[in-house]
């Protein structure tokens, strides 16, 4: 895993990065328990849904579906191939349910005229016929034998084959999350380029280099076997681990869409979860993580937009079921001989979902941040296990500690200094966080430690 | 930054080994604590492991004894490889062994950096 753990570890004490954004009480996926992501995304559909919000649902849910199964169909060479006849199914539902009104099962309808779309689309294109006919798996000679097999079961199985192509480490980290994204979630370049915090160009350039390399490198759109089933899954992991901190930590001002980001990586995690193949003690560890930060995302910033620190937060604001529901698949994940990073990091996410301050919690999450940056070192680990230390040896021992760490270009080591020298010396609490003020980027970072000062001052 | 190694030896042969089981039950959450402060400084060269405390000892003309080591008093009862500027800064960090108060001898050697 390396470096590219980024911020995600523990992610809950004073020191950890937070948004600044207000949080409305929007139904989200990730706001209800994890299993109605997917219930009230694919199954209910169109209840009490007003007909505008139909076809941009559908768009959402089905769109990703019908793309992993053509690309599935088709390989990887022509995956644009296979976005462009989606594009263009939806396009022409957009055209004819407006002038004729809905049909009566619009995903059958659009799983019929995405097949009838892409078998016209080889008669046309008797080229391409000819040229990657024989490679496409499924087809008898002819296009209008093929089978176009748009079963869950091969929806499903085609979505994880696309995970293990998209995830693959010959492309850089944010490519394979963009990717993703865009394959695997449905998002349009534009909501890529919000939760990145970067323009559309940047994206779509991202994203082209990308298939680009995946073409040009022929990686196959296939499950793994099941021998090499744990090398496979650990860059397919990191992949969602960082698609969830993107909505987790991400600094944008757009909570929906950072929800989403997060409800999509439960839901890809989900995928991996659903099949035996890839159901691996790891992959619940990481959906129980993914469950329990997702537990205090109501409670971690406030009305008027601030970060809550974890100590100031509002326990009632916990979500119970999703307490629940992490520490059932943290269970399951409690098997093999395994222990990976998501493991210790759901634990330690465990322990901060206790409300009590009793020691035992923090001797825990200490003993798991040390087992963690043994196996996965990250700054933000090492800061927030100095944290922990704290807690439990007392801030003495921790201010000598923290001192060894000298990351000294992170405004978060310096809070943490002012935060163990508050009580200790004013005047270094100060100073510490005034430096911290002056390395600090964000609004948000900004604005939470300048509340530190204050409440330093007050006190 | 070189790597060393930090080689913790202590009496595991006699009767009244030190530190003695007791100690070293009370040494284990300090111990961790101590590794993980030293991963917290990204100083750990590799991941620690445990290592069996039996052994074997092999000697000239095919003979293998069953260890630790019995002829001297001091075995090896843990290695860890750990990254560090010099002698002095892997001096500070052996010093944190809580094994040493138990009687335990910490040994600090510097991989010769390669040409």
């Amino acid at each position: 895993m390396g470096g590219c753990c980024r911020s995600a570890h523990g992610g809950t004490h004073t020191i950890t990065p937070h948004s600044n954004r207000s949080m409305q009480t929007i139904e989200s996926p990730i706001c209800s328990t994890p299993e109605n992501v997917f219930v009230n995304l694919q199954r209910h559909s169109f209840q009490g849904m007003n007909e505008q919000a139909i076809l941009p649902h559908l768009f959402r849910t089905e769109y990703r579906k019908i793309v992993s199964v053509l690309c599935a169909l088709f390989g990887i060479e022509h995956v644009e191939t296979a976005e462009d006849i989606v594009s263009d199914t939806f396009l022409s539902a957009t055209e004819l349910w407006s002038i004729k009104g809905f049909p009566e099962n619009p995903t059958a309808w659009l799983y019929t005229v995405a097949k009838n779309k892409t078998k016209n689309y080889l008669k046309r294109n008797a080229a391409f016929q000819q040229k990657f006919a024989p490679e496409i798996k499924y087809t008898a000679g002819k296009a209008e034998e093929m089978e176009i097999d748009l079963s869950p079961k091969n929806i499903q199985d085609s979505q994880l084959a696309m995970m293990f192509t998209v995830c693959n480490p010959c492309i850089a980290t944010d490519a394979q999350v963009s990717l993703a994204l865009s394959l695997l979630c449905g998002f349009g370049v534009q909501e890529i380029a919000d939760a990145f915090l970067t323009n559309k160009d940047v994206i779509y350039k991202r994203l082209n280099r990308a298939k680009e390399k995946l073409k040009s490198e022929r990686i196959a759109i296939e499950q793994p076997g099941a021998a090499e089933i744990d090398n496979r899954l650990d860059p397919v992991l990191t992949t969602l681990y960082l698609l969830y901190s993107e909505g987790y930590y991400s600094t944008s001002q757009n909570t929906v869409l950072r929800k989403d980001l997060c409800g999509e990586a439960m839901r890809l995690t989900m995928l991996l979860i659903q099949n035996p193949l890839t159901n691996k003690p790891a992959v619940n560890a990481l959906y129980a993580l993914m469950c329990f930060h997702a537990s205090r995302f109501d409670a971690r910033i406030n009305e008027t937009g601030e970060t809550v620190l974890y100590e100031d937060q509002d326990t009632r604001l916990w979500d119970l079921s999703l307490i629940e529901t992490g520490t059932a698949y943290l269970n399951l994940a409690a098997t093999g001989n395994r222990l990976s990073q998501y493991h210790l990091e759901a634990g330690i996410a465990f322990w901060h979902t206790q409300h009590e301050d009793i020691p035992e919690k923090w001797e825990n999450i200490l003993h798991l941040y040390n087992h963690l940056l043994q196996i996965c070192y990250s700054p933000i680990a090492a800061l927030n296990r100095t944290f922990a230390l704290a807690k439990t040896n007392g801030k003495k021992e921790a201010i000598l500690e923290a001192e060894k760490l000298k990351l000294t270009d992170n405004h978060f080591y310096f809070s943490l200094l002012g935060h163990l020298y508050t009580g200790i010396s004013h005047t270094k609490a100060l100073e510490h966080f005034k430096t911290a003020l002056v390395l600090a980027h964000s609004p948000a970072d900004k604005a939470t430690i300048t509340r530190n000062i204050e409440r330093l001052m007050e006190a | 930054m070189n790597e060393f190694l930090i080689i913790i030896h202590r009496d595991m042969t006699s009767r009244d080994a030190s530190p003695s089981p007791e100690q070293m039950q009370a040494a284990i959450k300090p111990f961790q604590d101590w590794i993980g402060g030293i991963a917290a400084q990204n100083k750990l060269a590799q991941p620690p492991k445990r290592w069996d405390g039996g052994g074997r000892v092999v000697k000239h003309n095919n003979t293998v004894t069953n260890g630790p080591y019995a002829e001297i008093k001091e075995s090896i009862g843990g290695v860890i490889m750990i990254k560090a500027e010099d002698y002095d800064d892997a001096v500070e960090i052996a010093k944190g062994c809580p094994i040493l108060q138990w009687g335990a001898v910490v040994e600090v050697r510097m991989a010769v950096p390669t040409p």
